[in-house]
């Protein structure tokens, strides 16, 4: 799909700064934000959330057979990755070559380029994961 | 409510079918089916139709007007149902409640997906609306990788092996050898499947069903209507479906699909057997991961065993449970919104003793799991031999 300008300007928050909900009553973080709680549903206090960023890989593919509009970053590892707050997300992996790319990795959200829509058209922003040295943490 | 009888089922060729539009798909289905149930038509009196992307694919929405105007059926009542790749299932439930509600005595349930107009580029576009656009399929998803993270969790899990993922795809293009609808009429070893090219690793061309024209119906009526009409009925002994979130990683476990299981598990309930008594299965093998998962949600094995089972034959014509005799989604072909309704075509020419050179011997019960997006939609049906 191409994403149209509206549906980009409307998520800026959450997909820039990883911004989500978390539901006071049971602690459970969200992201994207969700406004029920599923656990608690009416008895859930829910808040804004600003993840960490950080987390580990939860599992990951190698994209070979591209989407339009992603042509361009093919081979790239795509992962799931398990936030500390515990909530998981559907993000690239980037600054590593996808072969090196492996289960339980230590990693760190980047703002990044994530989509072009031809040579003048809209380019997407938001965030992919890059591996982070747990030495340093 | 009251009980309900499959009475007659057809389906058109299955392909890349460039001499076809939809109507025409549509129509050798619906004229199939109706000559199967060995009505003129009147008796109809409503229609389902399921499909997932006709718009994305062919620019045609309002496509049960469309598909009730070209089977000659107006002016009956025409909905259409979506469900991304459920949504032949779907469209199959509601029409079972139709009649189990008494609404109606006899409707006709069709299935469709015209796929082969759209560019690859386009249909893989348009699948993907299955998942979650802003945070899966935005990010750079795509629907073999989400199966790809779901086979890599399967492997560290339970030791599945790419071995046993290529298994699931040679049963089935050794299956659909003797179906005539097949979209696929080569068979391929492990060997071809492990070397065919890499889409998102580990899954490689081979283990991904392909893009397919086809269109498949079947002719529902009230139990007791049907026994006066036909000895040559099945009934439909459960209809099941549950929900998940439409985001893979939203969900606790990714080695199983939750929504099947709990369909699978109502399923059972409703027609009061357990997994032992299915004698065949129709399960949702959009890829190969995809048929190892079923085979352990529906409880055919334990968690975990549905590849080694797999490699062992276990799942083949003449195993303990012979799984998707049709060929599957991978070798019969994957036109979305029929795949769910083609399930139960063959079914039923299981328990009717009549799937030629694919019969699984003396089928008295036989399952259909039909899994919409990457498990956010799953529909189970349990068919039962009168
Ligand atoms: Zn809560």
């Amino acid at each position: 799909m191409r994403p149209g300008l509206p549906l980009l300007w409307r998520r800026t928050v959450e997909r820039y700064n990883l911004v989500g909900s978390r539901c006071e009553t049971c602690g459970t973080h969200f992201i994207p934000a969700r406004n029920i709680c599923p656990k608690c549903r009416r008895k859930g206090k829910i808040v804004p959330y600003k993840f960490s960023g950080r987390g580990k890989i939860y599992t990951y593919t190698i994209i070979r057979v591209a989407p339009e509009g992603y042509e361009f970053f093919v081979p790239y590892a795509l992962a799931i990755i398990e936030l500390e707050e515990g909530a998981r997300i559907t993000g690239q992996v980037v600054d590593i070559h996808p072969d090196d790319v492996k289960i339980g990795m230590p990693v760190e959200m980047v703002f990044r380029k994530i989509h072009e829509d031809g040579d003048e058209g809209l380019i997407t922003y938001g965030f992919k994961f890059r591996p982070v040295n747990e030495v340093h943490q | 409510m009251r009980k309900v009888a499959v009475v007659g089922v057809g389906m058109s060729k299955f392909g890349e079918l460039w001499d076809l539009n939809l109507r025409d798909l549509v129509v050798q289905a619906g004229i199939n089916a109706i000559k199967d149930a060995n009505i003129d038509g009147t008796e109809i009196k409503a229609l389902y139709g399921g499909t997932m992307a006709s718009g994305r694919l062919i620019g045609q929405e309002h496509i049960a007007a469309l598909i009730v105007d070209a089977m000659g059926l107006n002016p009956i009542p025409a909905t259409r149902v979506e469900g991304a790749c459920a949504s032949g299932g779907l469209a199959l439930r509601n029409a079972y409640f139709a009649i189990a509600s008494g609404a109606y005595d006899c409707v006709v349930v069709g299935g469709v997906e015209k796929m082969t107009d759209a560019t690859t580029a386009e249909a893989v576009t348009a699948l993907g609306g299955a998942g979650d656009q802003e945070w899966e399929l935005l990010q750079g998803a795509t629907f073999p990788g989400l199966y790809a993270l779901m086979a890599r969790r399967h492997m560290l899990e339970y030791g599945t092996t790419e071995e046993m993922l290529a298994a699931a795809a040679v049963k089935n293009h050794a299956n659909a050898m003797h179906n005539k609808y097949a979209q696929f009429h080569n068979p391929i070893t492990i060997e071809d499947v492990l070397h065919s090219k890499k889409v998102a690793d580990p899954l490689k061309v081979l283990d991904c069903s392909p893009i397919t024209d086809g269109a498949a119906a079947v002719i529902l009526m009230d139990l007791e209507k049907a026994k006066e009409h036909t000895d040559n009925y099945v009934e439909i002994a459960a209809s099941a479906q549950a929900s998940d979130t439409v985001a893979l990683h939203d969900r606790e476990s990714l080695t199983e699909i939750r929504a099947a299981q709990i369909a699978a598990r109502e399923a059972y309930r409703q027609a009061g057997i357990t997994p032992k008594d299915i004698d065949v299965a129709e399960v949702h093998d959009c890829f190969t991961i995809a048929e190892i998962m079923a085979i352990e949600d529906v409880g055919f094995f334990p968690k975990g065993q549905g590849g080694r089972a797999t490699l062992d034959g276990e799942t083949k014509i003449g195993g303990t449970i012979p799984v998707n005799t049709s060929g599957g989604l991978k070798a019969c072909g994957h036109p979305v919104g029929a795949t769910g309704v083609k399930q139960v075509v063959e079914l039923t020419w299981q328990l009717r003793g009549e799937a030629e050179g694919r019969q699984v011997a003396d089928a008295q019960y036989g399952l259909a799991h039909n899994v919409g997006g990457s498990g956010a939609t799953c529909v189970v049906h349990i068919l039962k031999k009168p």
